[in-house]
């Protein structure tokens, strides 16, 4: 078993060589859907390798211009966000949701916060 | 309404002792992958980012009112000239009152396309060291340290603006080290460049 870690969180998939994965594997771990054209998100399709109808979704997910990386192991893997998608979001202003645990592991998400003002500040311990 | 999230892949017990020691009243949040810091394109702390009523960006990242004068410390002693902290303590007070206007006023916040123009340029060399420090982050909770450490490594070579990425990768390797000796060479190495780039508050009154 490997773990697949992505925008959405972590998963974890039977993976064979390298990043195989089974085509609902694959969609769980990058959003996009296994049809005879490829792997197809709304209205766009990309070629992909396919065998034995396993989905190679690492080199899918660099042929979207995303980042992959992965432990010596092949037991970890990073589908990473990509540069455009997270000028894309920038650009428009709307402040980029996330959802974290606070000192108790209660989950708090931002955009729950619409209709007040928010100051968002980081620090760190270091 | 205050969000503070720490950017503390040590987890929520390392951030805690700062966390009740602050009293805090407001959202405190532990964010052990940075993920704040990817979303925004934040590169050290204190970074803030001003949000709207209507969820919009008002003011992108920007150092939350800290100073360069930490450079001019005094190390053996550990002390800052008395002119360097009254100076240290009115750059932060002008820029907390300027939070504190902004909420009553609105004042502060920038127009969508100086908002726009200021917000950082995450190029690919950057998603892919966020891709890496995410996994160096992954390695050290499972216990793969060595492995974890080049993965860090790697993010910081790819991505040396984030003090972030940098300091959080010596601290994993030993709380302290994140101001240790090798963080003074590194804010040595800035020469003439700021480690906290002044706010411009200056540009958005009115």
């Amino acid at each position: 078993m490997a773990t697949v870690l992505t925008d959405q969180g972590e998963l974890t998939v039977a993976a064979t060589n390298g990043l195989f994965l089974s085509a609902e594997d694959a969609e769980r771990a990058t959003g996009w859907t296994l049809k005879p054209e490829g792997m197809c998100r709304d209205d766009l399709c990309v070629p992909t390798t396919v065998r034995d109808g396993r989905v190679d979704v690492a080199a899918f997910w660099r042929a979207v211009g995303c980042p992959v990386v992965n432990d010596a192991a092949g037991e970890a893997w990073v589908l990473g966000a990509g540069a455009q998608q997270r000028n894309a979001a920038l650009a428009g202003l709307t402040a980029p949701d996330f959802t974290l645990p606070d000192l108790t592991g209660t989950p708090h998400t931002l955009s729950a916060l619409r209709g007040k003002k928010v100051f968002l500040c980081t620090w760190a311990s270091w | 309404m205050i969000v503070a999230v720490a950017e503390e892949s040590r987890g929520a017990e390392h951030a805690r002792p700062w966390i009740e020691q602050a009293g805090a009243q407001y959202c405190c949040l532990i964010d052990t992958e940075h993920r704040v810091a990817d979303l925004y394109g934040m590169v050290n702390v204190p970074q803030a980012v001003w949000i709207d009523e209507a969820g919009h960006i008002v003011r992108p990242p920007e150092n939350a009112g800290s100073t360069d004068h930490f450079r001019l410390m005094d190390r053996t002693t550990r002390t800052l000239a008395p002119e360097h902290q009254s100076a240290r303590l009115a750059a932060r007070t002008a820029y907390l009152d300027a939070v504190r206007d902004w909420a009553l006023t609105g004042r502060y916040a920038l127009p969508a396309d100086a908002a726009m123009a200021r917000l950082p340029q995450i190029t690919p060399e950057i998603a892919l060291a966020q891709a890496h420090f995410r996994l160096g982050v992954w390695l050290r909770q499972h216990g793969n340290t060595a492995e974890a450490d080049v993965h860090l490594a790697e993010a910081s070579r790819l991505h040396p603006e984030s003090w972030n990425m940098w300091r959080q990768a010596a601290d994993l390797d030993e709380v302290g080290k994140a101001s240790g000796e090798a963080f003074w060479q590194r804010v040595h190495a800035l020469g003439d460049e700021p480690y906290y780039p002044p706010p411009d508050l200056a540009s958005a009154q009115d």
